[in-house]
């Protein structure tokens, strides 16, 4: 499955023999086995309930949070084990963005930003955090939209800046890797085109993984995709060479828009 | 240690926190059932449910000869059937009326200002209810009366009901109403005969509860049906209920054996309808 | 024609029998308040509105009676008061057991049925316990002579609120969103910390009123705590003290009043009936509030 292409230390993420369960007697998540680049996009695709989310909520343990949900294999971070890890620490180097915008409704804006510093106990100095708010505002080019209303609630923001807000927020903790789970499906066109964008130029300093339902955004903007099916990771490589040649016939008749 | 491990165990111990005092608010419920049930038990017996109170003098003679107290709670018993029975026949009716109104119109200033008396009604402590109805009813009839009781209760569960009718019809989808209005049935057939039908499992829970509540009230009882110590059937006479035979036992010394078992047979009652409202709202949940 | 005009009077009387049974819950509210000012009126007569509400004098030897609602008012508010500082720290965690931290399990279910018998059973029987089980032990404590007090009948009392605290705040603890709480845990945050920061934050105003709806019916609550607060006409000046509240002075004299006294006693009832009514109104009203957002 791995891509001979691609070094391995420019890996950032190794994942290997997941799987994630919801119910004793059938995986939704089944032996997947794949490596994740440095700073770069990786896509996660295939169609409704191939476990693409569960896939990517599996990376910061994020089904620890539900009971009865069995996860097991094991996903090293640049070697170290996420597994054995505090899931707490893991959800500190493994940011997420959710598919819908979903800013504190009680915390002003740059309340959000700093959101995860006060969440994990971290009370920087006024000129620290003001570097902060600024820094992760204008990494999302949100910066010059809402500088004059810092203090105001974050959910008075139109739809496409409150998910700018959210990434920033993910990003103020200075995360190694984000996971993206269909961050784009609530907004409208234009706010998606901004966020692809961004996308673009935020895998500069961050490793993103993206899921999405979209194929011409997987296309637009990874360099790796992975395809999912029933659970199973079916094929993945550098996107150009999965989109024009899928080598697998699932992945064929689904980027073809038979299957999903 | 470093934070995250503080921060980490903060969170735990904060978790076994609400555990424990979760706990804790289990026991007074035990506490209170086993002490009722542990004294109550061995005075309950077949003339406890068909003999009316005793009088303190036999309940004197019986305790200077080491006998147990004759007699029973049978006066309460009837009381709290009457005064249950003329209550519920009046404000079952209304209470489902009023409250398929408040459901129907909702939105209209005239519907928020019957809410809120609603709540008030519902919030009046039921010894001011009591008072009231003197005033209304003892005083003009020159006299105590289970009617006089029975108008306490009503005005204690019309907002109960009121209360679980509107909020079970308002669960109920809006197609329900319309596809019976297209078919051109009626109003009243569409409330009467689709609307309650549909609520009806939520709406019999809110009544059993309502009943629950109101069979255990004593404080408007006092000072209107106020109590008879032989067993009354004619409703324009005083009458007792069993929550008031139980302060009478708890201020007369003499009859302090039959006071817990009073209590267990009002616990038993109360704590029944409301176990059996559970089950029901459990089975017939509007889906 | 003919057989559709019978059919909309029908309605149309089906219509007017709903509207005129909420007329009645009208008029019972509002005779209510009438009967309670026209019985009081000759009390606040006699005393002034001020001075009936100031005086803490309460003396019916006849030729020298003198009556003022004070030290019942301040009775209340105390026992009320201490109910409600008892109650939180139970009432509070049932609520995260049940609205988060067990949330749809079997022993949550398991618990609000402990928590609803508890709501269920009759004052009388509360009385009943508190005086025979609970007022010993206060007794035995040392913490007063005779054992009955405020203390007591507020401690019987914050047991009795506790159920209408918990399940109500319960009810807004589970409506936090999902993902709000996901987007804590995905920056690291503990559950502590997803419990202080963003459920307590998003539901605080909700669990506030249902704290104030549970005030609403430790104030009017009489049996227990006529039961176990001693009784006494005058005003308690520490929380062991006995007193009496605005319910249980009427339960305890409203049988032999007459005259200026029974008069009296239909003003604190008034007075009573206005304060439990403004505080139900403004719980409900900011229930309402919460759940809007």
């Amino acid at each position: 499955m791995e891509n001979p292409i691609i070094q391995t230390n420019t890996n950032i993420l190794s994942i290997k023999d997941l799987c994630v369960a919801y119910t004793a007697d059938h995986l939704s998540v089944s032996h997947v086995n794949v490596e994740i680049p440095r700073n770069q996009i990786t896509a996660i695709m295939g169609p409704s309930g191939c476990g693409k989310s569960t896939l990517l909520r599996a990376i910061n343990r994020m089904h620890e949070l539900y009971r009865g949900i069995q996860v097991s294999g094991q996903m090293l971070l640049d070697g170290h084990d996420l597994m054995s890890m505090d899931p707490i620490k893991v959800r500190r180097q493994v940011g997420m963005v959710f598919q819908r915008p979903n800013p504190f409704p009680t915390m002003s804006i740059a309340d959000n930003v700093m959101a995860g510093y006060m969440l994990n106990g971290l009370h920087p100095d006024k000129q620290q955090r003001n570097q902060i708010v600024e820094r992760s505002l204008r990494s999302v080019g949100l910066w010059d939209e809402v500088k004059d209303s810092l203090t105001k609630k974050g959910t008075f923001l139109s739809g496409g800046q409150q998910q700018r807000l959210c990434i920033a927020r993910a990003l103020a903790l200075q995360p190694q890797i984000i996971l993206m789970d269909e961050p784009t499906s609530a907004l409208d066109p234009i706010a998606t085109s901004t966020i692809e964008n961004l996308l673009t130029e935020l895998q500069r300093d961050v490793t993103i993984i993206i899921v999405t339902h979209n194929m011409g955004q997987a296309r637009r903007i990874s360099q790796k995709s992975l395809f999912m099916y029933l659970g199973e990771l079916v094929e993945c490589g550098p996107t150009e060479t999965l989109f024009s040649n899928p080598s697998h016939p699932h992945t064929a008749s689904y980027l073809s828009g038979h299957i999903g | 240690m470093d934070t995250t491990t503080f921060r980490i165990i903060k969170s735990r111990c904060l978790h076994y926190a609400i555990v424990f005092f979760s706990a804790l608010t289990a026991v007074p419920l035990v506490a209170i059932l086993g002490k009722v049930a542990v004294e109550g038990f061995h005075n309950i017996s077949f003339q406890f449910f068909t003999q009316p109170e005793p009088t303190s003098y036999q309940a004197l003679i019986a305790n200077s000869q080491g006998t147990s107290i004759p007699g029973g709670i049978a006066n309460g018993l009837v009381g709290t059937l009457l005064m249950l029975l003329m209550s519920s026949a009046i404000a079952i009716p209304l209470g489902i009326f009023c409250g398929t109104y408040l459901a129907e119109k909702r939105g209209t200033v005239y519907t928020r200002i019957v809410s809120y008396i609603t709540d008030v009604l519902q919030g009046t402590p039921s010894i001011i209810l009591g008072v009231i109805v003197y005033a209304w009813v003892v005083v003009p009839m020159k006299g105590y009366s289970a009617i006089a009781g029975s108008v306490a209760l009503i005005i204690m569960m019309l907002p109960l009901i009121i209360r679980s009718t509107e909020e079970s019809l308002k669960m109920l989808p809006s197609s329900l109403k319309e596809a019976s209005l297209a078919l051109g049935g009626s109003y009243d057939r569409m409330v009467i005969r689709v609307l309650i039908p549909s609520a009806f499992g939520q709406i019999f829970t809110g009544v059993l509860l309502a009943i629950s509540r109101i069979a255990g009230e004593t404080a408007p009882i006092t000072f209107t049906a106020l109590g008879s110590a032989i067993i009354q059937w004619d409703v324009t006479q005083p009458m007792s209920n069993v929550p008031l035979l139980i302060w009478q036992f708890y201020n007369n010394p003499a009859l302090q054996s039959m006071l817990w078992s009073a209590s267990l047979v009002l616990l038993a009652f109360v704590l029944a309808l409301n176990i059996s409202s559970k089950l029901i709202s459990r089975k017939w949940k509007i889906q | 024609m003919n057989i559709h005009s019978a059919l909309p009077s029908r309605d149309k009387i089906f219509r007017n029998l709903l509207f005129v049974s909420s007329v009645i819950i009208l008029l019972v509210c509002a005779s209510m308040i009438l009967s309670l000012v026209t019985d009081s009126i000759s009390a606040f007569g006699e005393f002034g509105f001020f001075r009936f509400i100031f005086s803490s004098e309460w003396s019916y030897q006849e030729g020298n009676e003198h009556y003022g609602a004070l030290p019942f008012i301040v009775g209340t508010l105390l026992t009320t008061t201490l109910a409600l500082l008892f109650c939180i720290p139970f009432s509070l965690p049932v609520a995260l057991f049940v609205g988060e931290y067990y949330k749809g399990r079997r022993i949550t279910s398991f618990l609000s049925t402990i928590t609803d018998l508890l709501a269920g059973i009759p004052s009388v029987i509360f009385g009943l316990w508190g005086f025979y089980v609970l007022r010993p032990i206060v007794v035995n404590l040392g913490l007063s002579e005779q054992g009955s007090g405020i203390l007591t009948a507020s401690f019987v009392l914050a047991i009795m609120i506790v159920p209408y605290a918990a399940s109500l705040s319960a009810e807004f603890i589970k409506m936090v969103p999902a993902e709000l709480k996901e987007a804590a845990y995905s920056m690291g945050a503990t559950r502590g910390e997803v419990v202080r920061h963003v459920i307590f934050p998003y539901c605080g105003s909700g669990i506030f009123s249902a704290f104030i709806l549970a005030i609403g019916r430790a104030l009017g609550e009489t049996m227990t705590v006529t039961m176990l607060i001693g009784n006494t006409n005058q005003i308690p000046l520490s929380i062991t003290d006995t007193g009496n509240t605005m319910a249980s002075i009427i339960c305890n004299q409203f049988g032999e009043a007459n005259g200026l006294r029974l008069s009296s006693l239909y003003a604190i009832a008034l007075i009573l009936f206005a304060l439990t009514a403004v505080i139900n109104i403004i719980g409900k009203i900011l229930i309402k509030r919460a759940q809007i957002k």
